[in-house]
């Protein structure tokens, strides 16, 4: 670097130049402004105060807590506790109302909604989708089938305890691997999945001839215990109404005949430990808003 | 600074030499009495009337409505006029405003040039203010240079002091009448005497306060020179038939003192009515010399042509040897042409109709615009859901506006799907003509999730347009949303 040339003086400005110089033009040595550089000095000091009054600087084990003791930890307790106070008026409203008045109050239903969409988002959306629209094995909850029922109560035990989960409470109720656990033939059980296929005039494939009443036979003799006589479902075991247009693990020949061969049962979690009671209340709202409820 | 544009005789110009970057000249321009200056004295009283006032300026709408003429609500979301009340989604009639607002500165700048900043904008009007209390603190430019020489320190000091009191106190009365408009003026008006404000009106206070003070204080003709564009879209904006604050070179070269024009003149040599006092200068606030021609710092205020004119009244000469005249005017002159005057041209027209038709448009919306609003939003995910009868439904947030001051209720009804099956989830349970009633409260918003479903076959990729209705069950007024229909 070229060291700064107090003679080079410029001759219309009378400043003296760095002595860089690039294509003929010479680099001034203008000092820089004063009110820059107190700004600067003064960010120095505030930088030592910052240091003296707050957590800054690691040691080996631990760290310098700063004069004025604190925590960014007792921080965010502080605004969670804020947000809580906030939200006290119409919080405590909810939680003290029952499920079905907080339906028949507008006001208290948009709270909960959107405190329900926010938890649904957190909580619910990784297996049934931001919208609720689940996907194959994670149900629709827009929709009007509901395999544990659809009524607010219903709603709430299912998202209290589950489904199949580790809670004591939980809804069970599993279907039997009939094809791998020998109970049916590969030929009853592609009879039975003709005949179930049937029940909600789901056409056969082409060059396929169901045998019907074979596959009546084996449905009276070996599914019609949870699924009904008429294969309506049962929502007591979360067993699935056959005769709709509603197919949570699809609808097609193989698909039918691969969840009669190697039984079906979606697990949900119990989330009675994990959420508070009035959040689950505000999810039973906004799911049971979701379709329109039952 | 003095950036001539004489363009007809062209020579390197002898500032070309000095350095890029001139140290600030501080202006201080001298008081004048005439024409233009008692128009901007009635012009700075009624717009900083108006500034001060408005806001204590009461309009009763009844109740449960705030009695402020005009008012910037933020907290409910609402502006009120007078008799207009916006709310949020119809902020369009403030980009209504700010189209205006700029056809009528075009307009403006085609028929009379820079003629907004020299009357009308903020930044001249409180510099102007602030020059006066200059002026009847420290005096005019020649008892301050004279009190540099005789007058003590002390007293220099403390009349700085004063001065500079006095801008802050203006300067916080700005921020404190701007905070005024965005609550009800007396009560906030009360609680910031009792210090009971809120924190945001003091920080708004403290910022007015603050750029007042540097902006019309401090920099002053600086803010009009270098910070603010609209000198630079003027000059694309200009012709030559538009009224600039002019010197009449025709008439005003040669220039020369008072003895020597006349001796001239006595002679039969050409003389002009220029008698170079340089008080056009000493009065102009962005300190420009007009006789250079047009120019970019020229604000058109016109103070210039009053301090002329009393020179010339002075000496027994023609007045308005400066004046708003065209640039096209004074070239006719100097050929002995008559000078013409053409207001009426293609671009002034043009800005007229415009602002005539984008105003007309704002006053037909606000006559027309009903006392409830419909607005649809379709639920994207899942756009569609297939029930377990076959059936397709589509969901959607309807929120609907009451703009009354009472509780209204609202039929809802859904229109363009075959078959369509309208439900409302929560709280309504009342019926009127097989369609769902809602209530909204007074001054209210009200959203509900709507579910349209139809057992009808759909053509394949079915988009169909639909449309939700309201009907007010007690006055009949009706407004419409429209939306689609998705199917598989």
């Amino acid at each position: 670097m070229a060291d700064i040339h107090k003679n080079d003086v410029d001759a219309i400005s009378g400043v003296s130049t760095t002595g860089h110089e690039w294509d003929g033009i010479k680099e001034l040595n203008n000092p820089l402004p004063r009110w820059w550089l107190w700004t600067f000095y003064v960010c120095i000091l505030w930088s030592f105060l910052y240091w003296i009054a707050y957590p800054a600087w690691p040691l080996v084990t631990s760290y310098t807590y700063g004069v004025l003791g604190w925590k960014s930890r007792e921080a965010i307790q502080t605004d969670l506790a804020d947000l809580r106070a906030q939200r006290a008026a119409f919080g405590d409203k909810l939680a003290a109302a029952s499920l079905e008045e907080i339906e028949q109050t507008p006001e208290l239903l948009a709270f909960a909604r959107a405190q329900g969409r926010a938890a649904f988002g957190d909580n619910c959306a990784p297996c049934h989708g931001a919208g609720g629209a689940g996907s194959k094995g994670y149900p629709n909850l827009n929709d009007d089938d509901w395999l544990w029922g659809g009524s607010l109560e219903q709603i709430q035990t299912t998202i209290l305890h589950g489904a199949r989960s580790t809670d004591a409470n939980a809804h069970v109720g599993d279907m039997l691997a009939f094809g791998r656990d020998g109970v049916l033939q590969r030929p009853e059980i592609v009879a039975v999945a003709d005949y179930v296929r049937s029940l909600s005039d789901l056409p056969p494939p082409a060059g396929v001839t169901p045998d019907l009443a074979k596959g009546k036979e084996v449905f009276a003799a070996n599914c019609a215990a949870c699924h009904g006589d008429e294969g309506k479902g049962n929502t007591e075991l979360g067993a699935p109404n056959l005769t709709d247009g509603i197919w949570l693990f699809g609808s097609d020949r193989d698909s039918v005949i691969a969840t009669i061969t190697n039984g079906r049962g979606g697990i949900m979690p119990a989330w009675s430990g994990r959420l508070d009671p009035t959040t689950i209340k505000a999810l039973t709202v906004y799911v049971h808003s979701l379709g329109g409820g039952k | 600074m003095n950036v001539a544009t004489k363009s007809e005789n062209f020579e390197p110009d002898a500032d070309d030499d000095l350095p890029l970057y001139e140290a600030r000249r501080k202006i201080y321009p001298i008081a004048v009495h005439g024409t233009f200056r008692r128009i901007k004295w009635a012009l700075l009283l009624v717009t900083l009337g108006i500034y001060y006032l408005l806001p204590f300026v009461r309009w009763d709408r009844g109740p449960n409505a705030p009695s402020q003429a005009v008012l910037v609500d933020l907290v409910n979301g609402r502006f009120y006029f007078f008799f207009i009340e916006i709310w949020p989604q119809e902020i369009y009639y403030v980009t209504g405003l700010l189209i205006l607002a700029a056809l009528v500165l075009f307009l403006m700048n085609a028929v009379a040039g820079r003629i907004w900043c020299g009357y009308l904008c903020p930044q001249t009007v409180w510099t102007d203010l602030f020059q006066v209390i200059e002026r009847m603190v420290e005096g005019d430019p020649r008892q301050r240079r004279e009190k540099l020489k005789s007058a003590s320190r002390a007293q220099r000091a403390f009349e700085a002091a004063a001065k500079h009191f006095l801008w802050l106190m203006v300067a916080w009365w700005t921020g404190g009448a701007w905070v005024l408009y965005f609550a009800d003026a007396p009560t906030l008006t009360m609680q910031l005497l009792k210090g009971e404000g809120p924190m945001v009106a003091y920080l708004w206070i403290g910022i007015l306060t603050f750029t007042t003070y540097v902006l019309a204080g401090h920099m002053r003709e600086q803010v009009c020179t270098y910070m603010c564009p609209w000198p630079r879209i003027q000059a694309a904006l200009t012709d030559e038939y538009a009224f600039n604050v002019t010197y009449r070179y025709d008439r005003g070269e040669p220039r020369g003192s008072l003895k020597k024009t006349e001796a001239l003149k006595l002679q039969g040599l050409p003389a002009g009515d220029c008698i170079d006092c340089r008080q056009c200068v000493a009065a102009c606030p962005t300190g420009v010399d007009i006789r250079l021609g047009s120019q970019l710092a020229c604000i058109q205020c016109g103070l210039c042509i009053d301090a002329c004119d009393t020179v010339m009244e002075k000496i027994g000469r023609p007045t308005r040897l400066i004046a708003y005249d065209t640039e096209m005017n004074v070239q006719r002159r100097i050929k002995g042409l008559a000078p013409v005057t053409k207001v009426f041209r293609a671009r002034t027209l043009l800005y007229a109709a415009l602002i005539v038709i984008v105003g007309g448009m704002m006053v037909a919306t606000l006559a027309m615009r009903g006392s409830e609003g419909l607005s649809a939003i379709h639920d994207r995910n899942p756009l569609f859901v297939q029930l377990s009868d076959g059936s397709i439904r589509n969901a959607y947030t309807l929120r609907i506006v009451n703009k009354q001051s009472m509780p209204r209720r609202f039929a809802l009804s859904v229109e363009g799907v075959p078959e369509a099956q309208l439900e409302v989830v929560g709280g309504i349970s009342e019926i009127e003509d097989g369609r769902p009633v809602v209530a909204v409260g007074p001054d209210q918003t009200f959203e509900l999730r709507a579910l349209v479903s139809t057992h009808a076959k759909l053509p394949a990729e079915a988009s169909l347009p639909v449309t939700f209705k309201i009907t007010d069950v007690a006055g009949g007024e009706t407004s419409i949303a429209p939306d689609h229909f998705k199917g598989p």
